[in-house]
This record gives structure tokens, C-alpha cells and sequence, in this order.
């Protein structure tokens, strides 16, 4: 009964999400002030109706119920339960159960937290959501509902889940990464209200603030997850691959990256705002426009579920009202009027454009190189696809002038700065990145023009900003005293400013000064790789709950010093009989030792694949970074002025 | 410097408005084209030599090494070729069903993909044998003309030796009906 009992709370949650979208808008339409307050409760019913579904679901996993076909499609008893539960969304139908009990957790959030807000913007925003819901709902109950049975033919053992997905990987990126996706309709839902109601001011800005922030925060953390877990687990060293559900997923971020920008600007100086507006609604599409990617089947990836055209034709013509829709209501009523006071070329605002300007164009080029083998199918000009080259070929150098002018833009003053004054501000740090660039490469071996830009632009990012918190950190009084006074949107940007750094020396060392050796060892034979000795010890089996493996002993010295012994395994699990390589990993702060086994020669001879990579493990360090600079730029006061007051009324 | 823009806010003539539509007209190219693209398959790869002939070719026979045979097999009957290989997880899904199909009376040519041949002639003998006969593409010569991405593949390649379709990965029950049998039925 727990399958009916799921489904049927998933149909009530739809219905009250319809009346969520439709009462509140109608009685912020109408300033009727009891459908209005009508957004909350709802809110909180759907929530809890989505929640119980999707218990429900994860109940049927647990409780191995193989009579109901996701379950059989996904899991197996032998299955550890952790992965069990997460198995609830490694596949289609449980993972749009997950995307609407996100969204139904941001709109519960969104109702909690802003209560000081006007209300007919709340009940707008909720409205927004509510719409949102009901397609989603909808899409799940018609064409991908997780609860339907095979009945009366059922499985009485399950086809296990695919093995690449057993991992911890899968356990927090699909949720971390949604958190983000779904997080960004919050910005879209305040955007449209404020295009319905026709006003926008700092205010405005101010609220939507944080919630792009905690979303932006969510979708940097998961898509550095996502890159992460690619790396350790598909076995062959990479960490990004282009692939078009990563492009995905990484182009809501970098316009979600734009719009944090932007709003600072729309929040302080009234600037950009229509710019703002759009762009919070561009991010939300994107990420919608991602679902659509993935779900429909019209791209092939490593990440496509299902193809089902039907799918597809929903989704499209959800993209086509919602998207379509937000984008005639801002053609209709997007602001026009000009608020700002004007700026120079040498100005914050200028700089931020500039940041916008890159980071939408970056956008556009990663959406027309993921579109493309789509696009040159429906002209007829045949399969073909942009790889890597593409990407990279715009990607490295736009990113590079990005990172050069990102630290300007932040020690830069609004309105106007003074060019004398910049020019003499940025000689010390330009001296200090310039000796860096050129010195550093040189104590690796061979010395790489790429390596000493890249230590370059991180080491012009790095002293800009050290100078610029050194400056502003001055106070009469003491030191600390003035470094105190400074606010946590500020410590929030160093953070993550000096992050990007972080990235960028990840990045770009590990893609010069990586060695790569395909080998073929048997058992007691050694080999050098870049500064370490490798020996194939030796070779066993290996029993784990649902699969069996032969694990090979490598040690690594370096020196006649021992560095590590490594385990890497081939395993071939039980139920689908699927071989899968798990590579063993060395992680340190300078770099990864990575061997994987590949396939057995003859004899007890077998391929293996060793890598050195220096200085990976700082990308997603950098990346780390940037989410916590997120994550204490929240804190900033300026947030919670707002609710506050309410609790002093 | 010189300040852009304007001190007191002034209303912009409704012509400007004109350019907030952009990003709708953009909007809508894109899903014209997602439109479009919907119902393709994305793993249908055409291959570069769709109705042209298969190509010239000179292998080794698996379990009868001594024997060369070229593209002459294909003439005179239609027939699929399925590119297989031990190593391929795949192609032992497919295989039970492409033995059924071969016991229907569909000429199935095998091409053995870059493997050993002693595993291969293994593999039929354990696995009964759905093909005619196999070549042996041990560098994958055929293949690279072919335009083979990987195994499984197979071709559909009519009496006259004319490649009229490819499939790219495990043909099963649902795929064959849906898909493959009136492809089949056309090359006859």
C-alpha cells in the first residue's frame, strides 16, 4: 500500500499547489488580503504532502518492494542501504520527486524567513512557485510516476543500481546540486513578482540577495562535487569532461555568478536593474533548460536517462510558458527608466558590466557548443559535435581576462575612481604576480609558458586582494580594530575571490604538468612515474556486499621513502555482472597519485594506468572556497535589517 | 572621465522597449530548434556511408583462419553486420538475442572487434554461434571504413551489398520490433 499511499499524497500536493499559484496572485491582483495570506498555509501543506511521497519512496526502497518497477530498475537486496536510499534518486522518475521536494522545501523557506517583506510580494513570489510545482507535479504524475507497479508479473530480485552510481558520490551531489538548480527559482519568482508589480528598488535587491546566494553557494558546491566524483570514479583522471549535462549545470552558474554581481550593483547604486532582473531569469531557465537536456533525450551524454520523446514534448512546453512567458512579461514591463546616477569608466559599476559582459558571453558559447550537434542535425549538416577543443579555446582565455580584471573591479570605488591613484595602486601587486609568474615555473623542470600565466593571473588575484584588505583594514584606532569594522559581504567576496585564485593554479598546473603511463606490469615489477617508483606487488581477490573485485597492492616510494600503498580494484558486481574500475587515489595539498587497473593481459600481466597530477586537489579547494565566501557573505547584518524590525514591532 | 547616462530618471520612448524583446526572440529560436530535435535519436549516428556500398575489404574467417573473404558476402542476400568482441559486456547481452533471430532465418555476418582470436573462438563455441560467419578485424581496418564507434554496432546491408542503415548498440526484443524489423523487412 506504501506505493498508493505516495502516489495519492503526490496528486494532493499537486492540487494544492494549483491553488497555491492561482489564490495568492489573484489576491495580490485584487489587494485582497486573506488570499493573499492564503500562500503560507499552502505552502506548508504541499511541503508536508511532498515530503511524505517522497518517504514513501524511500520506504519502498528500504523495504526492497520490487513489485513497484523503479525499485526493481534501481535496487537490489544486496544493496548497502545508504545506497539504497540514495538509489531513491539515481534515476529519472525518484529524481524529479527530489526536484519538486526541493522546490517545495526553497518555497518553505521563502515563506518562513520573509516575513517582513510586503505582502503582496510574498504572495506573488509563492504564486511563482506554485506554478512552478504544479508543472513539475504534473510531469512526474503523467509521465514518469516513480510509484507504478509491474504488476501482476514482478521481479522478485531487483537489477541493482548502476554501479558507477554506488558510490558516496551519489549520495550528496544530486541533492547539493538541486539545492542549487531549484534554488535559483527563488531570484526568478522575486523577479517576476517584481515585473508584475512593477516596482524595483535596492530594497528589492536586498531580498533577493541572500536567496541567490545560498543558491549560488548550493550549485558551486555541487557541480565541484560532481567534478570530484567524476575524477575518482570513472577511472581515467579527468575532472571535466564537456560534457553536455555538466555544460548544464555550469551554465546556470556562471549567470548565477553574474547576477550576484549585478545585484550588488542594483542593491548599492540602482544600477543595471532591468539587466538584474533578466538575468535572474535567464539563470532559472538555464537551469530549466538543463532538465530539459538531460530528460528529453535529445543529447546524448554520460548522464541521459531514459529517452522518451514524450517526456521531451512536456518538458518543452513547460519551457516554452514559463521561460517564454517571464520573457514577454519582461519585455511587456521591464523597466525602462533609467535610476542610475551615472558612472565612469573606471568605476565599480563598469567593472561589473565588464564581469556580467564576460560571464553571459562564456554562457553563450558553452549553450551554442552544447546545442551545436543539435542544431547542425535539425539543418542537416550531418552529427557533429564540439569537444573539448571548443570549449577550452574560449573558455581558457575569457576566463583568464575575467580573473585580471576581477580584482580591479573590487578594490575599484563607485561612481568614479581616481586613475592616477588606481594606476599607482596596482604597481606593487602588478611586480609581485609578474616576479611569481616568471620565477615559480622554474623550479618545475621544464619551464611552461602556460604554468607562468597561470601562476601569474593567480598571483596578481591573490596580492590585489591581500593590498586591498591591508588598505581597508586601516583604522586609526588599531588594526584589528579597522579589519573588524569591515563587513561580511567584503570578507565573503576575498574569500571567494582569492578562491577563484585557488582554481585557477589547480587548473592550470594540473593540465601542464600531469604525467600520464599506460603499463603493463605483472606482479613485482617497478616503474618510474615523475619523481615515484611503483611496484605492482601483488594480486587478489576481493568480496564486497554486492560485487566481487581482484585488488592489486601498489606501493609507492619516493626516494627509497614510502609514500603510499594503493588498492585499486576491478569489480565485477553480482546482479547486473557490469565490470567496473575503481581507482585507488593518494590525495595531498601538492598532488594526487592515481593508479587504476585497466584490462588483464595474459598471464598474471595486467594494464594499468598511472597518474601524477600536481596541485588538482586545489580546484576544488578553490571552488570550496568560493562557497564559503558565499556562505559569510550571508551573514552580512545589512540581510537581517529587515526581520529585525518586524521583532521590534 | 567622462559620466555616461543621466542624472534625474527620464521615460524612455516606447521604440527602446523594442530591444527588451530580445531575449524572447532569442528564446524562441532555441526552442525551435530543441522542437525539432525532439524524437531524433540522439545514438542514431548515420553512418558516412549510408546508401553507399560497403566497403572493399580482405580478412581472415574466425575458426578458419587459412580462408580470406572480401565484401562479396554481402551480395545476394541481405544481411546484418554486428560488430562484436569478447571484451564487449554488451554484445553478450545482445548475443542471446541475435541467435534468435538468426534461428528466424536472418543472415547475421559477424565482425570480431579488435580481440583475441583464441577468446573468440571460445566464446562461440560456449555461447552457440549466431553467425554465418565471422571476420576477424583484429586492428579494426574494416571497422575504421565502416565508421564504427564501438561494439556493439550493426549494420543492415541489402543483397546488393548496399548499407542502408546502422544501429548503434544492444539490439534486443523492443528495439527489433520497434525499430529494426520494418528496416529489415525494406531490404528484402
Amino acid at each position: 500500500m506504501i506505493a498508493e499511499y505516495g502516489h495519492f499524497a503526490l496528486i494532493l500536493a499537486l492540487f494544492l499547489a494549483i491553488l497555491q499559484a492561482v489564490i495568492p496572485q489573484i489576491g495580490a491582483y485584487a489587494e485582497n488580503r486573506l488570499w493573499m495570506a492564503t500562500a503560507r498555509p499552502l505552502v506548508l501543506g504541499q511541503t508536508l504532502f511532498v515530503m511524505f511521497s517522497f518517504g514513501c519512496l524511500v520506504a519502498l526502497f528500504v523495504n526492497d518492494d520490487f513489485s513497484v518497477r523503479y525499485v526493481a530498475e534501481n535496487s537490489n537486496t544486496l544493496l548497502p542501504y545508504r545506497y539504497k536510499i540514495s538509489a531513491v534518486w539515481a534515476a529519472h522518475e525518484g529524481s524529479l520527486l527530489l526536484w519538486v521536494l526541493i522546490l517545495s522545501l526553497w518555497s518553505l523557506a521563502v515563506s518562513i524567513f520573509s516575513t517582513s517583506l510586503p505582502a503582496h510580494l510574498i504572495a506573488r513570489v509563492l504564486g511563482v512557485m506554485g506554478f512552478i510545482s504544479v508543472g513539475f507535479y504534473l510531469f512526474v504524475l503523467f509521465t514518469s510516476n516513480p510509484f507504478d507497479r509491474s504488476l501482476p508479473f514482478f521481479l522478485s530480485e531487483g537489477a541493482d543500481l548502476n554501479p558507477l552510481l554506488q558510490d558516496v558520490g551519489l549520495i550528496f551531489h544530486p541533492p547539493i546540486l538541486y539545492m542549487g538548480y531549484v534554488g535559483l527559482s527563488v531570484a526568478f519568482s522575486f523577479s517576476i513578482a517584481a515585473l508584475m508589480a512593477g516596482s524595483v528598488d535596492s530594497a528589492w535587491a536586498r531580498w533577493v540577495r541572500p536567496w541567490t546566494l545560498i543558491a549560488w553557494m548550493f550549485l558551486t558546491l555541487g557541480i565541484s562535487l560532481g567534478s570530484w566524483w567524476a575524477y575518482y570514479e570513472l577511472g581515467w583522471g579527468g575532472w571535466w569532461f564537456w560534457d553536455p549535462v555538466e555544460n548544464a549545470s555550469f551554465m546556470p552558474w556562471l549567470v548565477c555568478t553574474a547576477l550576484v554581481h549585478s545585484l550588488s550593483a542594483t542593491e548599492k547604486r540602482g544600477a543595471f536593474t532591468s539587466w538584474t532582473l533578466l538575468l535572474a531569469i535567464i539563470a532559472f531557465s538555464l537551469s530549466l533548460l538543463g532538465t530539459f537536456l538531460v530528460r528529453s533525450g535529445v543529447l546524448t551524454s554520460v548522464h541521459a536517462f531514459a529517452t522518451d520523446p514524450t517526456r521531451g514534448i512536456f518538458i518543452l512546453t513547460f519551457l516554452v510558458v514559463v521561460i517564454g512567458g517571464s520573457l514577454l512579461l519582461f519585455a511587456l514591463r521591464g523597466p525602462t527608466k533609467k535610476r542610475s546616477k551615472g558612472f565612469s569608466g573606471l568605476s565599480k559599476e563598469m567593472f561589473i558590466l565588464i564581469n556580467n559582459l564576460l560571464l553571459v558571453g562564456l554562457t553563450a558559447i558553452i549553450l551554442l557548443g552544447t546545442l551545436y550537434p543539435l542544431v547542425s542535425d535539425v539543418l542537416g549538416w550531418g552529427k557533429i559535435s564540439v569537444g573539448p577543443p571548443y570549449f577550452n579555446l574560449f573558455f581558457v582565455p575569457l576566463t583568464l581576462l575575467l580573473a585580471i580584471l576581477m580584482p580591479i573591479g573590487s578594490v575599484l570605488r563607485w561612481k568614479k575612481s581616481d586613475s592616477v591613484k588606481v594606476l599607482y595602486y596596482f604597481n606593487g601587486p602588478l611586480v609581485c604576480a609578474l616576479f611569481m609568474g616568471g620565477l615559480i615555473p622554474l623550479f618545475y623542470g621544464s619551464y611552461e609558458v602556460i604554468a607562468a600565466i597561470t601562476i601569474f593571473v593567480a598571483s596578481w588575484v591573490v596580492s590585489v586582494t591581500v593590498r586591498d584588505v591591508w588598505q581597508k583594514s586601516a583604522h586609526s584606532r588599531s588594526r584589528l580594530y579597522g579589519f573588524m569594522r569591515l563587513n561580511a559581504s567584503y570578507f565573503g567576496m576575498i574569500i571567494a575571490h582569492i578562491g577563484v585564485a585557488v582554481c585557477i593554479v589547480g587548473v592550470g598546473l594540473t593540465s601542464v604538468y600531469s604525467t600520464q603511463r599506460d603499463v603493463r606490469m605483472e606482479p613485482g615489477d617497478q616503474i618510474a612515474v615523475a619523481d615515484y617508483k611503483f611496484e605492482f606487488v601483488s594480486m587478489g581477490p576481493f568480496k564486497g556486499p554486492n560485487f566481487i573485485a581482484d585488488q592489486a597492492e601498489v606501493t609507492v616510494t619516493k626516494n627509497d621513502l614510502s609514500v603510499a600503498t594503493l588498492y585499486p580494484q576491478k569489480r565485477r558486481y553480482l546482479a547486473s555482472g557490469q565490470t567496473m574500475t575503481e581507482a585507488a587515489i593518494n590525495s595531498g595539498m601538492f598532488r594526487d597519485i592515481y593508479v587504476a587497473l585497466g584490462e588483464r593481459l595474459k598471464g598474471d600481466a595486467w594494464a594499468l594506468r598511472i597518474y601524477v597530477k600536481p596541485f588538482v586537489i586545489w580546484i576544488w579547494l578553490g571552488t570550496l572556497f568560493i562557497a564559503v565566501g558565499a556562505l559569510v557573505a550571508l551573514t552580512d547584518k545589512r540581510y537581517r535589517r529587515g526581520y529585525k524590525k518586524v521583532i521590534n514591532q | 572621465m567622462e559620466i555616461t547616462s543621466i542624472d534625474k530618471p527620464k521615460v524612455v520612448h516606447p521604440v527602446y522597449r523594442l530591444k527588451l524583446f530580445l531575449p524572447l526572440l532569442l528564446f524562441f529560436v532555441v526552442a525551435i530548434f530543441l522542437m525539432s530535435a525532439l524524437g531524433r535519436d540522439p545514438s542514431y549516428m548515420p553512418s558516412a556511408l549510408l546508401d553507399r556500398p560497403a566497403p572493399e575489404f580482405s580478412l581472415r574467417i574466425l575458426g578458419d583462419e587459412d580462408k580470406y573473404v572480401g565484401r562479396e558476402i554481402f551480395l545476394g542476400e541481405p544481411s546484418l553486420l554486428n560488430i562484436w568482441a569478447t571484451w564487449c559486456f554488451s554484445c553478450r547481452v545482445e548475443h542471446a538475442f541475435l541467435h534468435k533471430l538468426s534461428l528466424q532465418g536472418i543472415r547475421i555476418i559477424g565482425l570480431n572487434y579488435k580481440d583475441d582470436m583464441h577468446k573468440a573462438t571460445d566464446w562461440l563455441n560456449k555461447m552457440k554461434d549466431p553467425y554465418v560467419l565471422s571476420v576477424i578485424d583484429d586492428v579494426g581496418k574494416l571497422a575504421i571504413n565502416l565508421g564504427v564507434f564501438g561494439a556493439p554496432e550493426t549494420y543492415f546491408i541489402d543483397s546488393m551489398g548496399i548499407i542502408r542503415y546502422k544501429h548503434v548498440g544492444v539490439i534486443d526484443d523492443r528495439v527489433w520490433h520497434d525499430r529494426l524489423l520494418p528496416i529489415w523487412k525494406n531490404l528484402k
